[in-house]
C-alpha cells in the first residue's frame, strides 16, 4: 500500500510539469496580455509595466525563472492586483472555500446517500420514482438557477437567510452550502441507488437474507460499503472540484472565495495569478484521485489484491 | 472497523451541530442598512474588487470611488454643478493669459498619520505621476501643463522646466501651454492626488509600481477618510480621518465598499437591506418606475455608446455606406425597449450639454434616405452587400443591442449581419488590431468638455482604432481649437469639426449613457453630477423611523 | 456467480434480449416516445414554427402567454414557442453528438488503461490528470483563436472535458471486471485483447456508463450555453435551450415565462432521457437476464 501511495506522489512530478508548461504556453499565446485596456495604453507605458513584469524577456527565460520561483514555493505577484502576491490571494480565498466545500458536501452526502439508499430498497416503486425524480431536478437545476430562487424565497420573501457575504450575518452560510451541495447530492443519489441495487442482486446479499438478517442489518452492514464504491469514485474529483471554488456560486452569494480568482484571473490574463490557481488546482486533483482510489481499495478487497498485483 | 465507524460518525454530528451552531439566530439579524443608519456606516455596492488604490496606478469606477474618499485633490467639483470647490487650495488665481494658475493651500491641510501637507507634495507627486516606469495610464492629463508631455516622453530630462512649481510651503504654481478652460477640472481627477512621500518611499522606490503601500495599515491619505480594513473580495472599509482639514463638517462615521461583481446579485443586496447604494439591471427599471420607488436614481452620465466601423474594409471604405448604416438604427425604439434606462438617442459623439456644448447634427432615423445611398454605393437593395460582421464584448447589455441592430438593418437596408461575441480581453486584441468591421465602443468622459471626445478621432489617436484619417479633422481639433479666443469660438470650432465627422461617419453614435443607481431613501446629499462622482464627505445618513418620531 | 455464456454463444442476442426487455418497461417506452417526438419537431421545425424566430417586434416586447403567442415572447417581441422549438435543434444536436465523442473517447480511454493496467494505465490516468487541471477557459479562447468560429470546436471543447470522468468511471469498473472468472475463461478460450474488451468488458460497464450518460447530457447542454457565453458556442438570433435559460434567469421575476418554459423543456428532455436510460440499463444488465 506504502508502495502504491508513493509510486502515484512520484507520478505527481511529471504531471505537475506538464500542466505548468502546457498552462504556460497557453496563456501566453491567447490574445490580449494582462495590461491591455479599454483606453489605449502608450506604448511607453506598455515597455515599462513589461520590463516591471519580466514580459520583455524571451519566453523561455521567462518560463526557467518561473519554475525555479514555484519550487521556493513563490508564485509569484499578480499582475492584475498590483501588490499582492499569488501566495497572499491564495490563502485569502482557500479558507473560505474549503468551509464552504466541507458544508456542500455534507449537505450533498446526507441527501445524497439516504436518497440512493431509500430508493433502492424498493427499486421500480414510488419510494424510487419520487426520491430520484427530485434528484433529477437537482441535477437539472444549475447553480445559476438554484442561487437565485432559494435568494428569492428564503432570503427576499420570507425574510428568513441573508443572501449575501460569508461569516459576516449568522446564517449567511446556509444558502450557499445548499445551493453548492444540492447539485453534487443528485449525482451522489443517483450513483448510490445504481451501486446499491447492483450490490444489493450480489450472491452473498441473497445468502444473508436467506440466513434471516434483518433488513436495516443487511443494508448498513453488509451492502452499504460495495454500494458506496461508485460514489468515492465520484467524491474524489468533486471535492478537488469543490476546493477550486465555484464561481458562479461565490458570485450571486458574494463569497471571497477561490472560484473568483480563478476564473477572473483568466478574463484579466493575469498570468502569475492563472498559473498559481492551476498548479494548486492540479496538486488537488492529485491528491483528491488518490485519496478516492485508496478508500475505493480499503472497501473493496478484491481490488486491493490487484493494486498490489498491478505494482509487481 | 466498527471504532473506524463510530469515529467518523461522531465526527460527522459534531461538524452538523457545529454548523448548526454558529448559523443559528437567523431571522433576528439587524441588515446593514438598518445598523448603518444608527451607526453612521455607510454600505456601498462598488463592482469589483480594486485592483489598486493608488491614485496614480488605479484606473476604473470602483478605484475611484475608493479613492475619492481617502485623497482629495486642490479642489472638488461641487457635487451637482461640478464647479470648482476649494479643496486642499483654499483659493487660486488665475492669469490674464489664462496660462497660469497660482493655488494658494490651506495651511491646516494634514495628512491622514498628522503630517503637514503642503505644495512640495504636489511637485513630488506629480513628478511620480509621470515617471514611465510608473505605468500611469492617465499620464495624459497633465500633458495641458507646460513640458509634462515633453518630460514624459523623455524629450527632457529635468523636472524643474515642467510647468509646476512651489513658490512656497503653501503656494504653488502652475503654468499651462495653452490656456484651456477644463484645467481646473482635471484637479479633481485621482490622477492628479497628492501621495504621501515617507510612505511611498518607505515601501519602495517613487517609480515602483506593485508597492504594498496602499494596504491596510500602510497607507496615509489626506481625504475625509482613512483605510481602516482591506478584506480582498469580501469588503474595504474606511472610517472619518480626523486629521482631515474639514472634519467636523464630515458626518458618515465609515463607509463599507463590497466588491460585487455581479449587477443582479448587487440589487438583490440593495432589496434585503444589505446596501445603501447598488446598480440596477436595465430589466429591473421598470419594475422600480412602475412601484414608483424613490430609491431608483436616473442620471445622465458624460458617456456615449457607440459603433466602430472599419473604414479599411472594402463595403465600408464608402461614406454612403457608413451614413445608411447610421441612419437606420431606430435609436427611440432602442432606448425605450431595449435598454430602458432613460438612455438619450444620441446623433452626435460628444454628449449634448458638455461645457455648454450642443454639437450640431444632421443624422437621423431615415430608412428612405439611407436605402438611397447604399443603392448609391452599389447595393440597390442591399443586393451583393457583404455579410457583416458586429463584434461586441461578452454581455448581456451589448448583444440585446446589437440583435436589435441586426434585425434593423436587416429590415430597412436588406443586409445580413452576423453577430460575434468575444470575452473581454481577446475583444481589445481584435479592436486594436483593426480585426474587425463593425465593434461595439464606449467611451465616458474624463472631464468635461468635447474635447474628451472628439480628440478621440484624430488620425494617430490611441482611441481612434477605425483605421479614418482625416487631416481637416485632425487641423481643427490640433491646431484651430488651442488657438481659439473665446469660449464660444472654441465651441464654434469643435461643432466644425464634429460635423465633419459625423458626415465622414467613421463612428455610429448609438445613446447617451444614464447612470441608474439604488440609493436607500435614507441616505442623504446623495449629489447627482453627470460624471458619477460620489462626494462622501457631504453624504450622510437619516434613519426614516427616528425622524417620526421626532416630529 | 455471473454467467456469462448468453454473451459468447451469440453476441447479438445482447442487444435483441434487450430490446425485448425494454419494450416490457413502460417508463422507458414513455421515455424513448417523449425524445422521438422532441426530436421529430426539432427536425420539422423549418416547416411547422408559427412565427421567425429572428424576427423583432420591439414595439411588442416581452408579453404573457397569449392565444397568439402560447408562450409568450421575449423583449423582442419574439415567439417563445418559435424560439424553443429552434433552439431544441441545437441543443439535441449539442447534446447528442458531444455527448456521443466523450462516450467513445471515454469508454476506449478507460477500459483500455483499466484492462491493460500497469505502466500504460499510470500514463493514461496521469494524462486524464493533467487534462482536468488544465484551465478551460483559457483553452476555449485559444481554440477560438487558432480555428476560428466553427460548430464543431463546440464539439471538441465539450468532448475534451466531458470523456475525463467517464473515463475514470469505465477504468475502474473494468479494473473489478477483468479479474473475474468469465474474462479469465475468455481469455484461456483463445480471444483477442481486443475481443474480450469489445464483447465481454464493454458490455458490462455499460450500466454505470449508462447512468452517467444520461446525467451527461442536460450538462451538457447548460455547458454549451456557457461556451456560446464566451464566444465559441452559436451566435444571436440564434439560440439554445441553454442560452433561454441563461437570459430566462436574469428576468426571472419581471418575465418569468422566459425561464419556464426553456426550464420545462430541458427537464422534461431530461427525465425522458433518464427513464431510457434506466431501462436500457436494467434491459443491458447480463445478471439481470438470469431472473
Amino acid at each position: 500500500m506504502l508502495r502504491f501511495i508513493f509510486s502515484r506522489l512520484l507520478q505527481a512530478i511529471p504531471v505537475l510539469l506538464v500542466v505548468i508548461s502546457v498552462t504556460f504556453l497557453l496563456i501566453h499565446s491567447a490574445p490580449g496580455g494582462p495590461f491591455s485596456d479599454e483606453k489605449a495604453v502608450p506604448p511607453e507605458v506598455a515597455r515599462a509595466l513589461e520590463a516591471q513584469y519580466n514580459l520583455d524577456q524571451p519566453l523561455w527565460q521567462q518560463y526557467t525563472s518561473y519554475l525555479t520561483d514555484v519550487l521556493q514555493g513563490d508564485f509569484g505577484p499578480s499582475f492584475k492586483y498590483s501588490g499582492r502576491t499569488v501566495n497572499e490571494l491564495i490563502a485569502a480565498g482557500l479558507p473560505v472555500t474549503a468551509e464552504l466545500a466541507l458544508y456542500a458536501m455534507l449537505v450533498a452526502l446526507i441527501i445524497g446517500i439516504s436518497a440512493g439508499i431509500f430508493a433502492a430498497i424498493r427499486p421500480n416503486t414510488m419510494q424510487d420514482y419520487i426520491p430520484m425524480s427530485a434528484a433529477m431536478l437537482g441535477i437539472c437545476m444549475p447553480s445559476f438557477l438554484l442561487g437565485p430562487i432559494l435568494i428569492l424565497v428564503f432570503g427576499i420573501q420570507l425574510e428568513w437567510l441573508p443572501i449575501s457575504g460569508w461569516g459576516d450575518i449568522p446564517g449567511d452560510k446556509i444558502l450557499p452550502a445548499i445551493t453548492l451541495g444540492t447539485g453534487y447530492a443528485a449525482y451522489i443519489a443517483r450513483l448510490s441507488r445504481g451501486g446499491m441495487l447492483e450490490v444489493l442482486s450480489q450472491d452473498y446479499i441473497r445468502t444473508a437474507r436467506a440466513k434471516g438478517l434483518s433488513e436495516r442489518l443487511i443494508i448498513f452492514k453488509h451492502a452499504l460499503r460495495g454500494g458506496l464504491i461508485p460514489v468515492i469514485a465520484f467524491l474524489g474529483p468533486a471535492f478537488a472540484g469543490l476546493l477550486g471554488g465555484s464561481f458562479v456560486v461565490e458570485t450571486i452569494f458574494q463569497i471571497p472565495g477561490l472560484g473568483r480568482f480563478y476564473v477572473t484571473s483568466a478574463f484579466n490574463r493575469d498570468y502569475t495569478m492563472i498559473l498559481g490557481m492551476t498548479i494548486f488546482f492540479a496538486g488537488l486533483i492529485i491528491v483528491f484521485n488518490l485519496l478516492s482510489d485508496l478508500i475505493a481499495l480499503w472497501l473493496n478487497p478484491k481490488l486491493r489484491h490487484q493494486a498490489r498485483g498491478g505494482q509487481q | 472497523m466498527l471504532y473506524q465507524k463510530r469515529c467518523l460518525k461522531s465526527v460527522l454530528i459534531l461538524t452538523i451541530v457545529g454548523l448548526v451552531i454558529t448559523q443559528s439566530g437567523c431571522g433576528d439579524y439587524k441588515s446593514n442598512v438598518e445598523s448603518g443608519n444608527l451607526n453612521g456606516t455607510l454600505h456601498w455596492g462598488n463592482g469589483t474588487e480594486p485592483q489598486s488604490l493608488d491614485p496614480h496606478i488605479a484606473t476604473g469606477v470602483p478605484e475611484h470611488h475608493i479613492i475619492s474618499a481617502l485623497m482629495e485633490g486642490l479642489i472638488h467639483k461641487d457635487g451637482e454643478t461640478l464647479e470648482p470647490r476649494p479643496g486642499v487650495a483654499e483659493s487660486w488665481d488665475i492669469s490674464d493669459d489664462g496660462r497660469v494658475y497660482t493655488f494658494f493651500l490651506r495651511k491646516n491641510a494634514r495628512w491622514s498619520n498628522g503630517d503637514p501637507h503642503n505644495a512640495h507634495d504636489y511637485v513630488w507627486s506629480w513628478w511620480r505621476a509621470l515617471q514611465p516606469a510608473l505605468g500611469n495610464l492617465y499620464a495624459y492629463m497633465y500633458f495641458p501643463i507646460a513640458n509634462a508631455k515633453a518630460y514624459y516622453e523623455g524629450e527632457i530630462n529635468d523636472f524643474n522646466q515642467v510647468g509646476v512649481k512651489a513658490l512656497n510651503d503653501y503656494t504653488l504654481q502652475v503654468t499651462l501651454t495653452e490656456p484651456i478652460p477644463y484645467f481646473l477640472q482635471l484637479l479633481d481627477h485621482y490622477s492628479t492626488y497628492p501621495v504621501h512621500r515617507a510612505t511611498v518611499e518607505k515601501f519602495g522606490t517613487a517609480d515602483q509600481r506593485g508597492t504594498r503601500w496602499t494596504y491596510e495599515g500602510n497607507i496615509v491619505g489626506n481625504g475625509a477618510f482613512q483605510l481602516k480594513e482591506w478584506k480582498i473580495n469580501r469588503r474595504i472599509t474606511v472610517e472619518r480621518n480626523p486629521y482631515y482639514w474639514n472634519a467636523d463638517n464630515v458626518k458618515l462615521n465609515q463607509v463599507v465598499f463590497y466588491p460585487t461583481e455581479n449587477v443582479t446579485t448587487e440589487e438583490r443586496m440593495f432589496r434585503a437591506g444589505q446596501l445603501h447604494y447598488s446598480g440596477i439591471p436595465s430589466d429591473k427599471i421598470e419594475v422600480y418606475k412602475a412601484a414608483n420607488d424613490p430609491s431608483l436614481r436616473i442620471q445622465p452620465y458624460l458617456g456615449i455608446y457607440f459603433y466602430r466601423l472599419n473604414v479599411e474594409q472594402p463595403h465600408l471604405k464608402d461614406k454612403r455606406v457608413r451614413r445608411a448604416l447610421g441612419m437606420t438604427i431606430n435609436r427611440d425604439l432602442l432606448v425605450s425597449q431595449i435598454t430602458k434606462g432613460g438612455q438619450i438617442p444620441a446623433y452626435a459623439i460628444t454628449p449634448p450639454g458638455t461645457m455648454g456644448y450642443y454639437p450640431e447634427s444632421d443624422l437621423t432615423f431615415d430608412p428612405e434616405t439611407a436605402k438611397q445611398l447604399l443603392a448609391e454605393a452599389g447595393y440597390p437593395n442591399g443586393e451583393d452587400f457583404p455579410t457583416t460582421e458586429i463584434l461586441y464584448n461578452t454581455s448581456e447589455g451589448h448583444r440585446k443591442i446589437a440583435v436589435a441592430l441586426q434585425q434593423m438593418w436587416k429590415k430597412h437596408l436588406n443586409i445580413d449581419v452576423t453577430l460575434l461575441n468575444q470575452e473581454w480581453k481577446v475583444y481589445l486584441d481584435t479592436v486594436s488590431n483593426r480585426h474587425y468591421e463593425i465593434a461595439r465602443a464606449g467611451w465616458i468622459g474624463d472631464y468635461v468638455d468635447p474635447n474628451n471626445f472628439l480628440d478621440m478621432f484624430l488620425c494617430n489617436g490611441g482611441n481612434n482604432r477605425t483605421n479614418w484619417c482625416n487631416s481637416d479633422y485632425d487641423q481643427l481639433i490640433l491646431e484651430q481649437v488651442p488657438k481659439a479666443t473665446s469660449h464660444q469660438q472654441r465651441l464654434a470650432l469643435f461643432k466644425q469639426a464634429e460635423k465633419l465627422l459625423l458626415d465622414e461617419m467613421p463612428v455610429i453614435p448609438i445613446y447617451v449613457y444614464t447612470s441608474n443607481n439604488l440609493v436607500h431613501p435614507t441616505l442623504k446629499n446623495f449629489g447627482r453630477n453627470i460624471l458619477n462622482q460620489a462626494n462622501y464627505r457631504e453624504m450622510y445618513l437619516e434613519p426614516e423611523k427616528s425622524m417620526e418620531v421626532l416630529d | 456467480m455471473i454467467n456469462p455464456s448468453p454473451q459468447i454463444e451469440q453476441g447479438s442476442s445482447l442487444w435483441l434480449d434487450a430490446w425485448i426487455k425494454l419494450r416490457k418497461n413502460k417508463l422507458a417506452l414513455f421515455g424513448f416516445a417523449i425524445l422521438l417526438f422532441l426530436i421529430v419537431v426539432s427536425l420539422l421545425t423549418p416547416w411547422i414554427a408559427p412565427y421567425s424566430y429572428e424576427e423583432q417586434n420591439l414595439m411588442l416586447g416581452a408579453t404573457a402567454p397569449s392565444a397568439n403567442h402560447w408562450l409568450g415572447t421575449d423583449i423582442f417581441g419574439r415567439d417563445m414557442l418559435t424560439r424553443i422549438m429552434y433552439g431544441g435543434r441545437v441543443s439535441l444536436m449539442v447534446g447528442f453528438v458531444a455527448t456521443a465523442v466523450a462516450l467513445v473517447i471515454g469508454i476506449l480511454w478507460g477500459s483500455i488503461a483499466g484492462f491493460v493496467g500497469g505502466r500504460v494505465d499510470a500514463v493514461m490516468m496521469r494524462i486524464v490528470d493533467i487534462m482536468y487541471a488544465l484551465p478551460f477557459m483559457i483553452f476555449i479562447v485559444l481554440l477560438m483563436v487558432v480555428f476560428g468560429r466553427n460548430i464543431l470546436l463546440l464539439f471538441v471543447a465539450i468532448g475534451a472535458v466531458e470523456w475525463l470522468t467517464m473515463a475514470r468511471i469505465v477504468r475502474g469498473q473494468v479494473m473489478s471486471l477483468r479479474k473475474q472468472e468469465f474474462v479469465e475463461a475468455a481469455y484461456s478460450m483463445g480471444l483477442s485483447r481486443w475481443a474480450i474488451i469489445r464483447r465481454h468488458i464493454i458490455p458490462n460497464t455499460l450500466g454505470p456508463v449508462i447512468v452517467y450518460t444520461t446525467l451527461t447530457i442536460p450538462s451538457v447542454m447548460l455547458l454549451e450555453a456557457f461556451l456560446s457565453f464566451l464566444g465559441l458556442g452559436i451566435q444571436p438570433p440564434q439560440s439554445s435551450w441553454g442560452l433561454l435559460i441563461n437570459y430566462g434567469v436574469e428576468t426571472m421575476e419581471e418575465y418569468p415565462w422566459l425561464l419556464i418554459f426553456p426550464g420545462i423543456t430541458l427537464s422534461l428532455t431530461l427525465f425522458a432521457l433518464n427513464f431510457l436510460g434506466d431501462g436500457l440499463r436494467d434491459a443491458l444488465d447480463p445478471r439481470a437476464s438470469k431472473d
